[in-house]
């Protein structure tokens, strides 16, 4: 189905998929407005059984999958998560739980270090309860700091992860105080990538460009004061620069989410890509997935690739971005993520940008203001939930 | 943060939370850390998969120098260690 340019080169035949993410359910007892699950959720299939999920571990594994993460939504809400942990222990797989903490008890933690489970990934969305709460539309802040304890309690590596955009980078220095005495061993300030939820949200998430400079300066400082005992990840967010980032190092080429009803992606967000029938767990095995379907072939290597891309001497390295971005923004997916400055359609992220400029306290975190004051038109955060998921969207893109 | 002095007398261990393990559709030694992986060189993997923490640099320098006929490795070996020591893959035992 790619279009077979002679001027480019054929994908080797690839390497096996190293990393393996497990989205186990879509259901989460947060709802947070930059979730990246897809906003339709609530419209796809039931989720797969145990069974399901142990033969997908055991063909990815034989394939040479190693990095496994454990996802979801909310992992805890399936009672046959330690199973799937001391399965995937067995096959030797390095396990992350990737959690909200939220049903994280003290029974689960240690039925989960019995199991074989290597580390745990903690989100917080802010260092003050108020925000945390605010965020994720839930009271779990305080929940938060005893999970946290439990899992140095434990002994399980700890990587708090915090999720970035305009309503908390400002508060960079105090989720770093946060981490470093809950005793994290690595932080991720993921900055907000705007797919999902995010994408719909992206007017009252996108930070102002001084916010993140401000954001990064602090994060430098933090890092020369802790040295090597906490590990910081920072990555700029993508709107902010010149060049795309090489997303998933190319799709189809170290990545494969598997969702929670079974269709295999070669990224988190991949679903929403029009015209690639996703294969499904159910119906093929995780070597004719990787290898054949159309969903994994299409993207790899830059057959697929148009100009500017396709003459460019930074393809190798760069892979023409992210395609869900591309999608998103121009409509099509085999468009240079427009993140490039050498894209025609650069001007989307840069208008996107120069808005975000505007003085940084947001419409949902302060008072309405007079209209006159209020240049841009504000709408109120869309939070993950159900109900709007059901309502956000009447269709679906792969149908 | 002191780092400790290291040198011939030093055991050094794989940092908690880190594993190291052989992989066959590598065929490598990678070492697993949460959010990351390491695909070692031949000779990183045979100095790494004698860290057990139980022998001192001068010992794993030897236990090569025999297994693969070889001498004068011992810095080679430190200078790894020290490398590893510093990006958290290795820690030195107390």
């Amino acid at each position: 189905m790619a279009d077979h340019s002679p001027v480019t080169t054929s994908p080797r035949k690839p390497g096996p998929p190293l990393w393996l993410l497990l989205e186990l359910t879509y259901r989460c007892p947060l709802h947070c407005a930059f979730c990246y699950n897809p906003t339709d959720y609530a419209g796809t299939g039931p989720e797969l059984g145990t069974q399901d999920w142990i033969r997908v571990l055991r063909q990815a594994r034989a394939l040479g999958a190693v990095q496994l993460g454990l996802s979801g939504g909310e992992p805890l809400t399936r009672d046959d998560l330690e199973d799937i942990v001391a399965e995937a222990h067995a096959l030797g797989f390095y396990s992350n739980l990737i959690t909200s903490g939220v049903g994280l008890t003290d029974a689960r933690i240690r039925a989960l270090k019995a199991a074989g489970l290597d580390h745990i990934q903690l989100s917080f969305q802010d260092s003050s309860r108020q925000m945390n709460d605010f965020l994720s539309s839930t009271r779990t802040f305080d929940l938060k700091y005893k999970v946290a304890a439990l899992i140095k309690q434990y002994e399980f590596p700890m990587v708090l992860n915090v999720v970035l955009h305009r309503l908390n980078i400002d508060h960079v220095e105090e989720i770093l105080e946060m981490a470093l005495r809950l005793g994290a061993e690595y932080v991720e300030l993921a900055n907000t990538q705007f797919y999902g939820w995010a994408f719909h949200n992206r007017e009252a998430l996108l930070p102002s460009r001084v916010q993140v400079q401000l954001a990064e300066q602090t994060m430098q400082r933090f890092r020369e004061r802790v040295g090597s005992r906490m590990k910081i990840f920072f990555v700029v967010p993508d709107y902010f620069e010149h060049r795309p980032k090489p997303c998933m190092n190319g799709l189809g080429s170290i990545f494969m989410t598997i969702a929670p009803d079974g269709t295999a992606l070669p990224c988190q967000a991949a679903r929403m890509l029009p015209g690639l029938a996703f294969p499904n767990v159910r119906a093929q095995s995780i070597e004719e997935i990787w290898f054949d379907s159309p969903g994994f072939t299409h993207f790899r290597g830059d057959a697929w690739m148009k100009e500017p891309c396709r003459s460019c001497p930074e393809k190798a390295h760069d892979f023409g971005g992210c395609r869900c971005q591309a999608y998103l923004l121009t409509g099509d997916a085999a468009n240079a993520d427009p993140v490039c400055d050498l894209s025609p359609h650069h001007h989307l992220v840069t208008q996107a940008v120069a808005a975000a400029d505007r003085p940084p306290a947001a419409a949902a975190d302060r008072p309405p203001a007079a209209a006159a004051d209020r240049p841009l038109k504000e709408q109120p955060l869309v939070f993950r939930s159900d109900r709007n998921s059901s309502t956000l969207f009447v269709g679906r893109n792969d149908t | 943060m002191n780092q400790p002095v290291i040198d011939a007398a030093s055991r050094p261990v794989i940092e908690r939370g880190f594993r190291l393990q052989w992989e066959a559709a590598q065929n490598a030694h990678v070492l697993l850390y949460p959010e990351g992986m390491i695909k070692l060189n031949g000779s990183a993997g045979e100095i790494m998969k004698r860290c057990s923490g139980e022998s001192t640099i001068a010992e794993i320098t030897s236990d090569l120098e025999r297994a693969f006929t070889a001498n004068d490795l011992y810095e080679d070996v430190a200078r790894f260690v020290r490398m590893a020591v510093e990006k958290r893959w290795l820690t030195i035992r107390p």
